[in-house]
């Protein structure tokens, strides 16, 4: 009976003791300077070695450099998860600085989840280098919310040793959408495992590169006051047209539909899908996660682009940072991701260990000084070959980038349903698809007034 | 007192017990009824907003799509589910050999981690080299688009269900069968009873109780089908297998409307409810 009385004061005193945790407290720095500490999201993972070796260097570095600050690294991967945002926050379990892609940027900010560093620009350096159009798209009404991290726009991956094989040149990839379809046919010729032109379906995915589609053509996904849907439109047409005679008559599409960003991905990396639209870090990922061939991918401008979607990401700061925290944090963003030949754009060492060097992955800089110092180096130091990418770097000056729509995610959940309709259906009929998704949208902006 | 002192250990056991339903179960339940009257950013003080987050899912494009689906797939579920284990149980329940052996096959897949058995299934689906349209093929049938058609998705998807769970409700009507006294089929047998009278006008009356239990909870376990969706179909073709529970994890995940996801799941709940209270006193009035 004691025995079992003293395993259960045992047992409450533990659960007492795990609920009553406090932080460490502060404490003042050798150097004399008020110590604070920040954590950081965004260290590779352990999987990852050298990467995170590299990291792990640059925090030193840092600290070094700022007597004081105690930088305390996470790894969770991937970096931004929507799955644990929100309870992170809540928790107080989110980073001091943090990293949100373009996509989740309006709900972030809308939601007042990151906080308006306005005042703090200025410890960027090069704060005024980077593009205009990025610091817009982190800024709401007057107020920065944001650090652009990186920021790209949609191309056409494809793979060059398909296009030899299917007899195509390589060096002279598709320039119109007729090309493509043709192109894809012959891709597909080579056997029943190939697929000449790969797309998505399903996990608003679909309703992405729809977006990506029609923005090339010149379409729009929402009117310019952002009220109605404005899709419904013969680009809007034109864009699941081509996908269904692709999948239907020319049978070059493969008859599976992808759902999630990851499935394209992995079959891309099978090195059996000849092109799929993606913007520069596709090739990244493909070559680094999904195994594909290194020289195998190029990147080319999109066909008969107008416009393309803005892809890329921004480090945000926690709202519930005190100055001191802010400070510190910016000052990390500034040293490791916006130094030239530093933190990520120091090449030489990503060369060393392995890193694909020479992707054009990040025009956040643009044609800034900043951006051809960069520029510069990312091509000194190449592992990779860069004239695969030339030809999308030569157009992406004159393609102008476009921002998501509104509620980009509710409405790519409605997307989704045409693309799948035309990928999945002989019989799909085209105009009815688009009405009923115009209706869909229509009503859920009224909605949401 | 003396009770108390003498039953201490046990009532130390129970508040283990019920300090983990609070907190893992209880808590989140009464949470997410106040979030669902709620906006919240889950970083500034929440706001309510009335019934705002029930409009607001009634008038999303999916809500209407996703309920027919819910009901179509518990039905379909149910058809399968509820069926198939049944008559497994009853030809286990006849076996005079390898009964553990056939047992152990039967409740072998409750033992994969449902994530495992969902991906093994999309191998099974898949259009080209996928083991279903192999076999297919072998007799000479046209091969099907499975998870890819509008039109067999969720039968595809209810077909994953009813592998993945149809153990463990084999093993609880083997159980019940198991204690049907013996001497019932013996005078049914006496009585020039068949096979298909026997378990007519014996085994389901003696099983009717476990049979209406299990009616039960696999209604209100397939009515909040997540995972089969989410990861083989991302709720499509053509929104074709979006459920309720698929469109509550969009609102908060994808679209971070935490609000709007706690709406939805009180709907989800409240017909739950409803169904189990009806249900349970039907039981009720059945064993009386």
């Amino acid at each position: 009976m004691q025995r079992s009385t003293g395993l259960l004061l045992a047992t409450v005193i533990g659960l007492v003791a795990t609920g009553c945790g406090s932080g460490e407290p502060a404490t003042p720095s050798a150097g004399g300077a008020k110590a604070v500490t920040i954590t950081v999201a965004c260290q590779p993972a352990r999987t990852a070695p050298k990467e995170r070796q590299a990291w792990d260097d640059d925090v030193a570095t840092f600290m070094k450099a700022h007597p004081g600050v105690t930088v305390k690294s996470t790894d969770q991967q991937p970096c931004f998860d929507p799955k644990t945002f929100g309870p992170k926050l809540a928790g107080g379990q989110m980073e001091t600085v943090f990293v949100v892609p373009v996509t989740n940027y309006n709900d972030v900010i809308g939601q007042g989840q990151a906080l308006d560093i306005t005042q703090y620009t200025s410890s960027i350096k090069n704060w005024n280098d980077l593009r205009a159009d990025a610091r817009e798209l982190v800024t709401k009404d007057g107020k920065v919310y944001g650090v652009p991290n990186v920021l790209y726009g949609v191309g056409l991956v494809y793979n060059r040793a398909l296009f030899t094989q299917a007899g195509l040149d390589p060096n002279n990839p598709p320039k119109t959408w007729a090309e493509v379809r043709e192109a894809a046919k012959k891709i597909a010729g080579l056997g029943s495992d190939y697929v000449g032109y790969g797309e998505y379906s399903g996990g608003n995915t679909g309703g992405w590169h729809f977006t990506q589609a029609i923005y090339g053509r010149g379409g729009e996904v929402l009117s310019a006051d952002n009220k109605t849907a404005a899709f419904n439109s013969p680009e809007g047409k034109a864009v699941l047209q081509t996908l269904h005679d692709m999948r239907w008559v020319d049978n070059s599409m493969g008859n599976k539909l992808l759902i999630g960003w990851e499935s394209l991905m992995v079959a891309m990396g099978g090195g059996k899908v000849g092109m799929m639209l993606g913007a520069p870090d596709v090739v990244t990922d493909v070559v680094t996660k999904f195994k594909g061939k290194t020289a195998d991918y190029g990147i080319t401008a999109l066909p008969e682009a107008k416009a393309s979607l803005s892809g890329g990401e921004a480090y945000m700061i926690n709202p519930k940072a005190t100055p001191d925290e802010v400070k510190a944090g910016m000052e990390w963003i500034d040293f490791r991701f916006n130094t030239v030949g530093k933190g990520r754009f120091d090449f030489a060492r990503g060369k060393a260990i392995g890193n694909p060097v020479g992707v054009p992955d990040n025009a956040v800089y643009g044609d800034s000084p900043t951006g051809k110092a960069i520029q510069a180096d990312r091509v000194k130091n190449a592992s990779l070959p860069v004239e695969n990418y030339q030809s999308y770097v030569d157009s992406a000056a004159s393609i102008a980038p476009k921002a998501e729509p509104m509620h980009a995610q509710e409405i790519y959940a409605v997307l989704d349903v045409p693309m799948s309709a035309v990928l999945s259906r002989k019989d799909a009929n085209i105009d009815d698809l688009l009405k009923d998704a115009e209706t869909k949208v229509n009503n859920l902006l009224a909605a949401k007034g | 007192m003396g009770i108390l002192r003498r039953n201490l250990t046990a009532y130390g056991f129970l508040c283990a017990a019920l300090f983990c339903f609070a907190v893992f179960a209880w808590y989140p339940m009464v949470r997410e009824f106040i979030l669902s009257f709620q906006k919240t950013d889950l970083i500034n003080p929440p706001e309510w907003v009335g019934l705002e987050n029930f409009k607001g899912a009634v008038q999303d494009p999916a809500f209407g799509e996703a309920w027919l689906n819910t009901v179509e797939f518990t039905l379909l579920a149910l058809l399968c589910g509820y069926a198939v284990p049944f008559v497994v149980a009853l030809v286990l329940n006849e076996l005079r050999h390898a009964r553990a052996y056939l047992r152990f096959v039967v409740y072998l897949p409750v033992m994969l981690p449902p994530i495992v058995a969902v991906l093994l299934f999309r191998w099974f689906y898949d259009p080209g080299p996928g083991l279903f349209n192999q076999i297919l093929d072998l007799v000479n049938l046209p091969p099907l688009a499975w998870l890819d058609s509008s039109s067999t998705a969720l039968i595809s998807l209810v077909i994953v269900s009813t592998w993945m769970n149809m153990g463990s409700a084999t093993l609880i009507y083997l159980a019940a069968l198991q204690n049907i006294p013996s001497e019932l089929y013996e005078a049914a047998e006496l009585d020039g009873a068949g096979v298909f009278k026997r378990i007519r006008h014996v085994t389901i009356p003696q099983t009717r109780l476990i049979l209406l239990l299990m009616l039960m909870l696999q209604i209100v376990a397939t009515m909040q089908v997540f995972i089969e969706p989410y990861m083989l179909t991302g709720g499509g073709p053509e929104n074709a297998t979006v459920s309720v529970a698929y469109l509550m994890y969009q609102f908060a995940f994808s679209q971070m409307n935490y609000g709007q996801a706690g709406a939805l799941g009180m709907m989800l709940m409240i017909v739950l409810l409803a169904f189990a209270a009806f249900q349970l006193r039907t039981t009720r009035e059945d064993a009386a």
